[in-house]
């Protein structure tokens, strides 16, 4: 089939390495099941959503409340980021000039390094004082947000500035001799191609939000309740884990591993819906 | 012939699986067996401490002190909450369990050796003109029966309620102390360590909770902006709980079934000692004389 050697060796690296990141991917959901598994078998399923509450210590364990609890973050995070993050980089890609979208585009660069526990940090001493005077104590569903956005708008900065470079110079040149404006241009010949591009993108990202840990944990308050509105504490899947693990013992620790493998199975379901109903490219 | 690759890729797979899973298992028992070695005076061997998250950290720091007298010793600290300490003592896969708390009367399988007391304190933003509260007015504000400072002749603030999450030992020392439930506490606010709760009352003028006196004195004395409140009269000081004044306090234990084993003993007396003890003030806990 390959009549190179080369093309062999190149086939065996690109087998194992597949192996190894499908095997990872297996093998830790291998061992979340099976360390989730004793609280399945002593509780029925129906538990993990009928219980009172999340007494864990005491046999209580609702997880209902942290699901929607992550839901809403994520949501909430990227509805904010996602709409600014687009116009931002169709500001340094077609509009701003030339030195100023290169010193945007350094900064957004260098903000998405920032590690997140430090946009948690500023959160705890900015915007929760901030929304304290609105509403105290100010830990929140909103602080949540907010953080949050700063840490994924960055990367949806640079994920829709990338898919904007990638388009070929020879469209927008034959628009422009058509005498299109610059809106036109990006909104029927521009966009319709890199649709699916971005939206891959975003997904990523909204993996990657909905697993952000330590910095939603020292904004949100972290209480296990549906909120009721933006001003009430919550408590996601993930904080739940970081919380309680150092101390979870028997059946509290395997209940943390199912918030794990929930966390897993959240993920997993939001990859696959968005692949299913992605839009196709649009070819010219 | 991609059929035939994707059955390649799946066989592949599954050894990777098996060889991490089983490389995994046995990398578990692996633990030399304990000696002292006396004709030259070098202790040497393994010992494996577990158990309370209080008490891990002192632990580590004097392990590293007595490791670096005898290069041939190494004591490993793992920690895992007080009732992992207490299982693994008593199956005999640590050689000492760490206990933040008294033994029960059902415990007395076990021997305990009393290393250090540690106390909990309410503390509240610096400025709350708040004196003392009582042990009920502390109930109602965790209950939620009082929501404003104002009923407690304070300033006109809402209360913002801070409690432990789930498993912290302070919890527990809490919810004994005021026969609580956790289940009726209703929190503003649930958070894991002890310096996080100094972090959010220190920015909040009406925030509440409660936090390891050690931590509490340290912060105070550091300038941060929160205060201790007194319990029954008695202010929350290392000084007091020594005496044995204070309350709200637990005793921190280290554990063995039966006899200590001759190098946990030795780690033990070790934990005695004037240099040891200067170790235990450090942490903000208080030693036994």
């Amino acid at each position: 089939m390959f009549p190179l050697n080369k093309d062999k060796l190149l086939l065996l690296i690109l087998r194992v390495l597949t192996g190894i990141s499908v095997a990872s991917l297996l093998f830790i959901l291998f061992y979340l099941f099976k360390e989730a598994l004793p609280v399945v078998q002593s509780n029925s399923l129906l538990n993990f959503i009928q219980d009172d509450s999340w007494y864990p210590t005491k046999g209580e364990y609702l997880l209902s409340p942290m699901i929607i609890g992550s839901l809403m973050i994520m949501g909430g995070a990227m509805l904010l980021s996602i709409p600014f993050g687009i116009l931002s980089a169709i500001l340094t890609q077609f509009y701003a000039p030339l030195w100023f979208a290169n010193v945007l585009q350094r900064i957004t660069e260098i903000l998405s390094g920032i590690p997140s526990v430090i946009y948690g940090f500023l959160g705890i001493v900015i915007i929760v004082p901030l929304l304290a005077q609105f509403e105290a104590p100010g830990t929140s569903v909103l602080a949540g947000v907010l953080v949050l956005s700063f840490i994924v708008l960055p990367n949806i900065i640079l994920i829709a500035s990338n898919s904007f470079a990638q388009i070929n110079p020879i469209y927008i040149h034959n628009a422009m001799s058509l005498g299109l404006s610059r809106y036109a241009i990006i909104r029927h010949v521009i966009f319709p191609q890199i649709k699916s591009s971005l939206f891959g993108g975003i997904v990523l990202q909204s993996g990657r939000a909905i697993g952000e840990t330590l910095a939603v944990l020292m904004v949100c308050g972290n209480v296990v309740q549906i909120p009721g509105s933006i001003f009430d504490p919550v408590r996601t899947l993930t904080s739940n884990i970081a919380l309680e693990m150092a101390y979870a013992m028997d059946n509290h620790r395997s209940a943390l591993f199912l918030s794990g493998l929930l966390l897993m199975i959240v993920v997993l379901v939001i990859v696959v819906l968005t692949e299913n109903f992605s839009p196709q490219e649009n070819k010219l | 012939m991609r059929r035939l690759q994707w059955l390649n890729l799946l066989t592949f797979t599954f050894t990777l699986i098996i060889i991490l899973s089983t490389s995994l298992m046995t990398s578990c028992d692996s633990r030399k067996p304990t000696h002292i070695n006396n004709k030259t005076d070098q202790i040497s061997g393994r010992l494996n401490i577990t158990g309370s998250s209080t008490i891990a950290p002192l632990a580590a720091e004097l392990a590293k002190i007595m490791e670096s007298k005898h290069p041939d010793l190494r004591i490993n600290v793992q920690t895992g909450g007080s009732s992992r300490g207490l299982a693994d003592a008593r199956q005999g896969t640590a050689d000492i369990g760490m206990v933040s708390r008294a033994l029960k009367p059902s415990e007395n399988d076990l021997q305990s050796h009393l290393l250090a007391k540690d106390g909990v304190t309410m503390i509240v933003y610096k400025d709350n003109p708040i004196k003392e509260l009582t042990i009920e007015q502390i109930k109602d504000i965790y209950l939620g029966k009082i929501k404003n400072w104002k009923s407690l002749n304070g300033i006109d603030k809402k209360i913002t309620v801070i409690n432990k999450a789930e498993g912290r030992s302070t919890l527990e020392v809490f919810l004994a102390f005021f026969h609580l439930n956790n289940s009726d506490i209703k929190p503003d606010i649930v958070i894991g360590d002890n310096e996080q709760a100094v972090k959010l009352v220190s920015r909040n003028p009406g925030a509440i909770g409660y936090v390891s006196i050690g931590t509490a004195e340290y912060n105070v004395k550091a300038g941060t902006t929160i205060k201790t409140l007194p319990l029954n009269g008695v202010p929350a000081t290392t000084e007091k709980l020594a005496s044995g004044e204070f309350p709200l306090s637990r005793e921190l234990n280290f554990v063995t079934k039966g006899e200590p084993s001759a190098l946990a003993q030795t780690f033990i007396n070790f934990t005695k000692t004037d240099e040891a003890k200067k170790v235990i003030k450090e942490f903000g806990f208080v030693p036994i004389k």
